[in-house]
């Protein structure tokens, strides 16, 4: 077997990191400012989305402490729709579109298809720069006072009447959308041309087969936002009335060309998500993934339907009731490859041998609350339902139990399970294992309320709500602070492992993949000769019962 | 990049081409053709398209991928364009078009049930 | 004999690698470009089948003279620059600078002509904002034709200056020779940016030049 010598390694009673790899090949700030290496722009990448998830975080604070009582008391109106606004804002387009393809994938991407890096280095630099440079408008927009027009920018709203920062954040907002274009497009060019000899496209993990999908709804569906934002700027700024209704322009032509992008974008923020955990699974319980070729087109599927879908955010917006038809018949076809999804990670747990190290915990996690938040979109695809359900909090908890039950919970489970390979260091597993229960409990006590809420019909976005609902409130408002609690302790033992974490070896977890053939941390060319691909993707031998 | 190469006198027959077929949206224009004149125009720019991306960009050249490559785009903004004008263009109709109704209504023929198709400038539909 | 720097990056294997790279690569890129302006195409073809009427009325003060020169000049240029990656290719460097800086000239004489149109308009009072004035009753519908004019072929005229840019910094670098038979990958991918802001055009002048105009 291939992996017989490294394995010979791991056999040595304590490992050692290789005396230069990556994070020492070079020190000094201009060395990492300046990097081409896609390891390091990776963990750029990591700080910065980290900074940003933290200060998402703390106005979702101040949103649940508002919520605590049913009177306006903490915040004014306007204040609050600032919050509700930067909250989304920010952890949308900088910290979930970004956080696992710009880390994670930037970091795997070459090393799983065996490539020395991606095929454009210095265009992976440069997406970074966007990113924080837009982030820096979007901050600069936050300071000078916010914008309150939800992050979904509806006209004639942020168009006429809005008095906030709206052309700041439009900008902001837009740069950034070229960030994550460049990522895409990176990834595609990269996927296609650069994989090993012998690399098939049916031999490639999942993650890559994720990973493209996601690029293709970078690509395809970014440019459309970035053009819409300019639409508004152009409008709000030169007068040039697109959707200005005293001109027989249509508002509802911005939701269109907003959701095309926005929806697709769900999809870049869950895809990614979704195959971390088919790795997840796969490691854990020691047994090829199930169904790999439907996964893997289920993923493709996904990103091409998902562009289909977009008006079912528009049910009660005017938008014609054929129209409606159409969208939510085709929204219930994409839960389709999804469910594919979950049964076939399901079967893969079948008769495998499973562990619960605290990536897999994050992702039986993702799996029960993926599954909820799916099905309970189900509800919201139905047209009759969404006209009770649309702009309550039953959407609230919708997209949050996908997003943070799924996707962050996915992101935490790829960043422990690939923090050996990319730090050299192992997190303390007892610890790790305790955060990931304080946010699984923190977040069902946070969200699963206002499932409740918006079906009684507690209206989102608002700051005020009738007395009865406040017990449902505080309950949320509870679960969040556990919440809170719980993304901090993960920050504080990562850091503490950087310096005082167990020494990891090649493979801590004995899993298959290129990426853990050499030496933790990586050199920074990742492979001394190109490898040659042989063996089918999860050749986990049927009955290795034995895991570190 | 190693592509073959296509030689000049293909360009400046390409080239001519377009010239012509300009020429001739022009004239097609000061035609009155209905709802069709809309159709050659898009489909003449579409010869024109095709024209500039299979020779000048070589795409005639290269590889399937690149085929794909160049095609999905448009594919892409075919179907943001169809979807929203689907919307657009229905918004107007009634639930229940006229005959579709077992119960007849109070208000006068001719009101219930008949398709808006005449949006009249300046109000949206 | 020109001389060619050591053209295979680090991250590829092999030149045919890196060149098939480049190609995906930029025409990745057009994707994106193809759906930026995509949404602009779809807000006109919204508004023109609501509004076919002023639509047409707006479009006949479009001055289709001065749009088809734009037209001939623009097919032109892709001409040039298709030639310019040619004689990139055959190595001919002379030839080669030439071609792109033919192509410049053209887009100069394009952009040139743009400046001219945008100043009839302003002294028209059909620039949208509120010097905006029309006679007839479809006067806010032909201001919702002239707002995605300005924005059409504003943001074309953009993509254009770019790419005049671009081609600046070939040219300069052609001259010094830094392009051959073995290395022309720039040349190539500009052309490609190029004769795509082309096609924008080759849709944007029928459907804005020529509504109606029987």
């Amino acid at each position: 077997m291939s992996t017989a010598a490294i394995e010979a390694h791991d056999d040595f009673p304590t490992p050692t990191a290789p005396r230069e790899h990556y994070l020492n090949v070079n020190y000094g700030v201009k060395s990492w400012l300046l990097t081409t290496d896609h390891k390091r722009i990776a963990l750029l990448y990591l700080t910065s989305i980290t900074l940003f998830f933290f200060l998402g975080g703390f106005f979702a604070v101040l949103i649940r402490l508002e919520l605590m009582t049913p009177a306006g008391d903490l915040v004014q109106s306007e204040t609050y729709n600032k919050l509700f606004t930067m909250h989304g804002l920010i952890m949308i387009f900088f910290f979930l579109i970004p956080s696992i393809p710009a880390v994670l994938g930037n970091f795997l991407v070459p090393m799983m298809i065996g490539a020395r890096d991606l095929a454009f280095p210095r265009l992976n630099l440069l997406s970074w720069y966007i990113y924080v440079l837009g982030g820096l408008f979007t901050l600069c927009a936050a300071v000078f006072g916010g914008v309150d027009t939800g992050w979904t920018f509806y006209t004639p709203y942020s168009t006429t009447y809005a008095n906030s920062n709206v052309m700041l954040t439009a900008v902001g907002v837009f740069i950034t959308g070229f960030s994550s274009i460049l990522t895409g497009l990176n990834f595609i060019v990269t996927i296609h041309t650069m994989r090993a000899p012998g690399l098939t496209w049916f031999r490639l993990p999942l993650f890559i087969w994720a990973h493209y999908a996601t690029s293709l709804i970078m690509i395809l569906g970014t440019p459309v936002l970035a053009i819409t934002l300019v639409l508004v700027a152009l409008e709000r700024g030169l007068h040039i009335g697109i959707f200005d209704p005293a001109l027989g322009g249509d508002p509802v032509l911005f939701q269109h060309l907003f959701w095309f992008y926005s929806h697709p974008a769900v999809y870049i923020m869950i895809l990614p998500a979704m195959d971390v955990i088919s790795e997840l699974i796969t490691c854990f319980s020691r047994k090829r993934v199930f169904g790999y070729s439907f996964i893997a087109f289920s993923s493709v599927a996904i990103a091409v339907l998902g562009f289909f879908v977009w008006g079912h955010h528009m049910f009660v917006s005017s938008q014609s009731v054929y129209a409606g038809l159409v969208f939510s018949i085709l929204s219930f076809l994409v839960a389709i490859p999804s469910a594919i999804k979950v049964f076939n990670w399901t079967a893969t747990l079948y008769k495998g041998s499973v562990s619960y190290e605290t990536p897999m915990l994050y992702a039986f996690g993702f799996i029960g609350l993926f599954t909820i938040g799916g099905l309970t979109g189900l509800f919201l695809a139905s047209l009759g339902l969404d006209v009770h359900v649309h702009g309550t909090y039953f959407v609230v908890a919708h997209f949050h139990y996908i997003m943070v039950g799924g996707a962050i919970m996915a992101y935490l489970g790829g960043v422990h399970f690939w923090w050996p390979k990319m730090t050299g260091r192992m997190y303390p597993e007892g610890w790790a294992r305790l955060g990931a229960l304080i946010i699984f409990i923190g977040f069902n006590l946070t969200f699963f309320p206002q499932f409740i809420l918006g079906y009684l019909g507690m209206p989102r976005r608002y700051h005020m709500y009738p007395p009865e609902f406040q017990i449902l409130n505080v309950l949320s408002s509870a679960g969040a602070s556990i919440l809170g609690l719980g993304y901090l302790i993960p920050m504080v033992y990562f850091l503490w492992s950087l310096r005082y974490g167990a020494v990891a070896s090649a493979n801590p977890w004995q899993a298959k993949g290129l990426e853990w053939q050499t030496p933790s941390p990586r050199p920074t060319g990742n492979f001394p000769e190109t490898p040659i691909g042989t063996e089918e993707a999860y050749n986990y031998a049927p009955q290795e019962a034995e895991v570190v | 990049m190693s592509h073959p190469m296509v030689s000049p006198k293909l360009y400046f027959l390409v080239f001519a081409t377009l010239m012509i077929l300009t020429g001739v949206t022009v004239g097609a224009a000061y035609l009155d053709l209905g709802p069709l004149n809309t159709v050659v125009a898009l489909t003449i720019a579409g010869c024109k398209t095709l024209l500039v991306i299979l020779y000048f960009m070589h795409v005639r050249y290269s590889s399937r991928l690149t085929w794909v490559f160049a095609g999905v785009g448009f594919l892409w903004l075919a179907i943001l364009i169809a979807f929203t004008m689907s919307d657009m263009r229905t918004r107007s109709w009634q639930p229940a078009p006229r005959g579709w109704t077992a119960t007849s209504f109070s208000s006068p023929p001719g009101q219930e049930g008949t398709p808006n198709r005449e949006v009249s400038e300046g109000r949206s539909p | 004999m020109s001389e060619s720097h050591a053209a295979l990056a680090h991250q590829f294997d092999d030149p045919q690698q890196q060149a098939e790279a480049v190609t995906l690569g930029i025409w990745a890129f057009l994707i994106t470009e193809v759906l930026f302006f995509g949404g602009l195409f779809t807000g006109y073809a919204g508004y023109r089948a609501n509004y076919p009427q002023a639509f047409a009325e707006a479009s006949h003060h479009l001055d289709i003279l001065l749009g088809g020169i734009n037209t001939m000049v623009l097919i032109s240029s892709s001409l040039t620059m298709a030639l310019a990656v040619h004689a990139a290719q055959s190595g001919k460097r002379q030839a080669l600078v030439a071609f792109l800086l033919a192509t410049i000239f053209l887009g100069v004489v394009f952009l040139g002509i743009k400046v001219i149109e945008y100043g009839h308009k302003f002294e028209d009072h059909l620039v949208p904002g509120r010097a905006f004035t029309f006679p007839g009753p479809h006067a806010q519908q032909v201001q919702l034709f002239f707002s995605f004019y300005f924005a059409m072929t504003g943001m074309h005229a953009l993509h254009m200056i770019i790419g005049i840019a671009i081609l600046s910094v070939l040219v300069v670098r052609a001259w010094r020779n830094r392009f051959s038979a073995a290395y022309y990958a720039p040349v190539e991918v500009t052309g490609v940016y190029w004769h795509f802001v082309d096609i924008v055009w080759i849709f944007l002048f029928p459907l804005l030049y020529l509504i109606g105009r029987h």
